[in-house]
């Protein structure tokens, strides 16, 4: 009994560590003083002059924009790639495989680097094309991480036996394959399109005049001094990921029980 | 499936241009990309601009010089108009990075008072290059409830009753300044032993720094996070007004009078919607609306005569009368190697 | 056959040309000086006292958040792991909620929380105890660090005790072993994969962090990171700041190799 308490307090307090930033930025977000020691009374101000500010919304669209695009292309790209890494021989596939690891492993920092020197060097110029290349790319690894189990569980024969049975390549591909890769392919998309909406460091180094997603205008924002409409934000974002990852997450949790 | 691959690399290929251009609609007149301090201006001066000239205003922020300097060299981003400071300027000058300004299509010029155009040619020798835009004093900004004694001397920001409660300013140059006056040296110089007491200075001064910031500076002082702080004067009207308890000294010491000025670099785009952009800012009202909500000092004497409170127009802390003062001096570009120094030393008193 | 092969070659161009071409770059610029001969200066300039100091405390702080993050973690994953099956995935959610809000906003919590006049100190006023001064120093980056990636340790070591059998600890039991014996002798083991990709997951990122140091040290304590972004976006100079990711990228490719040794079904790096 008293080591159930000891486990339920500590979760708790863990809890607690987790969410109690989270708490005080919602908090403030209703604080009608502008100084944070003090509580100047409850108000909506704040969420009012947040759906006034151009620039925060601008950025908004741009980061899901973004995150959408790149998340998509990846998708593609990367399953596309997972197909034919399939077909390739034991030491090519390693080789391959190795080199998709890199960006997941290399630091944020050096992949944003690398990838400033390269577009400096070929006279790209600096915008949402430079950040949605760069998102592209540290999130295929994401999407082949997800689709290449599936693919390797796949029974082959399957998809010959298709094929025998007179499909023709691709709809014996649509029939036999894809449904079975399926949920790699979704899981791969959802992680590719939370890791470019979390980006910030590689954004930072390859983002051009003008162009904000919401994780460097944050950063501008909070050197300058940080404003209770970012409170307000905060708040919105985190309402926002509540209800999306509870939507999200009970369907695909609830099938993987199922499936034990 | 051939076709479903070259499909795919359509894709590919198309997507970036679709959202690259989904998100600049440019104005029907073009563009003009400016290159700015943060909170630096009227974000309502750049809706009338847009307005009255059809040219879309893409606006980028920087925190220092320096970054600015970085991001401009590697040319990644092709800005139109930029507004670095005075040793800026001249280094950018000396590096062929700017375009010489024709004049011609800046008739607003005549705004700006002969003082400040005089005070341009410490760095551009010619009034070629560049248009003052704000100018102003570094000095202490501190709390009156948090300090008694006072406030006339760099040596403050040593004294150790200040203990977590200095803000200093995270950029090499202005750090290094406060450090060389208070020793009596200048801050353009490039001796060695000055420059080196001067970071032992620096090195001392750490423990008792709360924190080294840009624009941060003023709301920490707003709130009461910090005694004092090292600050532009053009950040006083401001800071004064959300805290009556804020006031701003020039240290007997001497400082550092500086001078923003806009400049047109080589590669812009839109070089005439860059002197198009130019002068609008230099306009009377224009420059006033805008001196009115960024509180910097301006050049712009036209626009000085338009504002009504006569102890703003007159005041002593946004326009000095600089000949009361001694020791005064604008920073100077001190070449590639005496950057590399200054850069050394600075990188040396951070990692400590 | 061939078809398929096909299919591969957007992404193997696209690795070549965003992964592997970069980081040549990254090895170009490194070994070379501003006139293009070669040179070892720039990694060599990591051992410059103030280069020494940043990386010598970047290390030691993200090696003490990352036990820290170990040490907080597993017992959390453990009680996470013994609850009741049906309240899992609800559980994990907990935990993995506050990842997904943005990482910057995150760490702008923790400068609010902590401040002088931060919300801390106003409860502490409030209750006549002792301001907290820990903002704008090491212990503040360290806790910034724990509290940004811990969930990148809670979820790779609960995955791996979620896989081990309960059978093998029952007969561990069985045979004799008390509680202490089963965890050093049986569970701590088969958990090591987890344990492992944690670490990875926590301590590169903690290593080369340069937001966290900026936001909540002030730009008071300058860590590696921090020095590598300076030389890109403040000083320019990009064949020091190459060198010195190459002495970083050294760090990494450690971590890879242990990870691909401890970890090679790559179990606990699912997330």
């Amino acid at each position: 009994m008293i080591k159930d308490t000891a486990k339920k307090i500590y979760i708790i307090l863990i809890i607690i560590f987790m969410y109690a930033p989270i708490a005080t930025l919602v908090a403030l977000s209703f604080n009608a003083s502008k100084t944070r020691s003090k509580w100047g009374g409850f108000t909506f101000k704040w969420y009012r002059e947040l759906m006034a500010n151009e620039e925060i919304l601008q950025a908004l669209m741009n980061t899901l924009l973004i995150a959408f695009a790149a998340s998509i292309i990846a998708t593609i790209i990367g399953t596309a790639a997972c197909i034919s890494i399939m077909g390739l021989n034991r030491k090519s596939r390693a080789i391959i495989l190795g080199i998709t690891n890199i960006p997941m492993l290399n630091a944020d920092i050096v992949t944003g680097i690398s990838l400033m020197l390269l577009f400096i060097s070929l006279g790209i110029k600096f915008g949402t094309g430079t950040i949605l290349l760069s998102h592209i790319t540290f999130c295929i690894p994401y999407v082949i991480l997800s689709v290449m189990p599936r693919m390797q569980r796949l029974n082959p024969y399957i998809y010959e036996a298709a094929l025998d049975l007179g499909a023709g390549p691709v709809y014996g591909f649509s029939k036999v394959v894809f449904p079975e890769i399926l949920p790699g392919i979704l899981s791969g998309f959802l992680m590719a399109f939370t890791m470019s909406l979390d980006d910030f460091i590689i954004t930072h180094f390859t983002k051009g005049a003008g162009v904000d997603t919401l994780s460097t205008k944050i950063y501008t924002e909070v050197k300058k001094g940080i404003k209770p409409e970012m409170y307000a934000l905060s708040t919105l974002i985190f309402i926002t990921v509540l209800v999306l990852l509870f939507l999200v997450n009970k369907a695909p949790l609830d099938k993987k029980e199922q499936a034990k | 499936m051939k076709r479903k691959f070259c499909f795919l690399l359509i894709l590919s290929i198309a997507f970036p241009y679709l959202t690259g251009c989904g998100n600049s609609q440019t104005g029907k007149n073009g563009q003009v990309v400016v290159y700015n301090w943060g909170e630096y201006i009227d974000p309502d001066v750049l809706d009338l601009f847009q307005e009255e000239t059809g040219i879309q205003v893409v606006y980028d922020e920087f925190e220092t010089n320096e970054a600015m300097y970085a991001k401009v060299e590697a040319g990644a981003v092709a800005y139109d108009v930029i507004c670095p400071s005075d040793y800026m300027v001249q280094k950018m000058i000396e590096n062929n990075l700017l375009a010489e300004i024709n004049f011609g299509h800046i008739p607003n010029i005549e705004n700006i008072g002969q003082e400040y155009l005089a005070q341009c040619r410490q760095f551009d020798s010619e009034n070629k290059y560049a248009v003052p835009y704000c100018f102003g004093t570094v000095g202490i900004l501190y709390n009156t409830t948090m300090v008694e004694e006072p406030v006339d001397s760099w040596a403050l920001l040593w004294d150790e009753k200040y203990n977590d409660n200095i803000l200093m300013q995270d950029s090499v140059r202005d750090a290094f300044m406060v450090a060389l006056k208070l020793k009596g040296c200048s801050m353009n110089t490039l001796n060695r032993e000055e420059l080196e007491t001067a970071k032992e200075d620096l090195i001392a001064q750490k423990p008792l720094v709360q924190a080294y910031v840009v624009d941060q500076v003023r709301d920490k002082m707003i709130g009461g996070e910090a005694a004092m702080g090292v600050i532009y004067s053009g950040e006083v009207l401001y800071t004064q007004r959300e805290n009556e308890n804020l006031a701003y000294v020039i240290p007997k010491e001497g400082t550092n009078v500086w001078i923003d000025a806009w400049v047109i670099p080589k590669n812009a785009p839109n070089r005439e919607n860059a002197e198009t952009f130019i002068n609008y800012m230099c306009r009377e009202d224009i420059a006033l609306l805008n001196f009115e909500y960024i509180t910097y000092a301006t050049p712009n004497t036209a626009a000085r005569a338009l504002i009504e409170e006569e102890e703003i127009r007159n005041s002593p802390i946004l326009f000095p009368d600089l000949g009361q003062y001694g020791n005064l001096e604008t920073f100077q570009y001190l070449g590639a190697e005496g950057d590399a120094l200054y850069n050394n030393l600075w990188k040396e008193v951070k990692s400590e | 056959m061939n078809k398929k092969k096909m299919l591969g070659i957007p992404y193997f161009i696209w690795a070549a040309m965003f992964i592997l071409i970069p980081l040549f770059m990254v090895f170009y610029y490194g070994l070379t000086d501003k006139n293009g001969a070669f040179t070892l200066e720039n990694i060599a300039a990591m051992a410059l006292r103030g280069h020494a100091r940043s990386l010598w405390r970047a290390l030691y702080l993200s090696f003490a958040a990352t036990l820290l993050c170990l040490a907080l973690a597993y017992p959390l994953a453990m009680i996470l792991n013994s609850m009741n099956i049906k309240k899992h995935s609800f559980i994990v959610l907990i935990f993995i909620l506050p990842m997904w809000m943005n990482f910057l906003l995150r760490t702008l919590a923790w400068q609010t929380l902590l401040e002088k006049t931060g919300v801390i100190n106003s409860l502490l006023g409030l209750l006549h105890l002792p301001p907290l001064r820990i903002i704008n120093t090491p212990y503040a980056i360290m806790l910034g660090m724990v509290y940004n990636f811990l969930p990148f340790m809670v979820l790779p070591v609960y995955n791996s005790l979620e896989k081990i059998d309960r059978n093998i600890i029952n007969a561990a039991k069985d045979l004799g072993a008390n509680g202490w014996q089963v965890f050093v002798k049986v569970t701590l083991p088969l958990s090591l994969p987890g344990i492992i990709s944690g670490v990875t997951m926590v301590f590169i990122p903690a290593l080369t962090t340069f937001v966290i140091s900026k936001l909540l040290g002030g730009s008071k304590i300058l860590l590696i990171g921090n020095v590598v972004e300076e030389e890109f976006t403040q000083t320019s100079n990009w064949h020091l700041g190459s060198g010195l990711s190459m002495v970083l990228m050294v760090f990494i490719l450690v971590n890879m190799v242990l990870s691909a040794i401890f970890d090679k079904k790559g179990e606990g790096s699912a997330l």
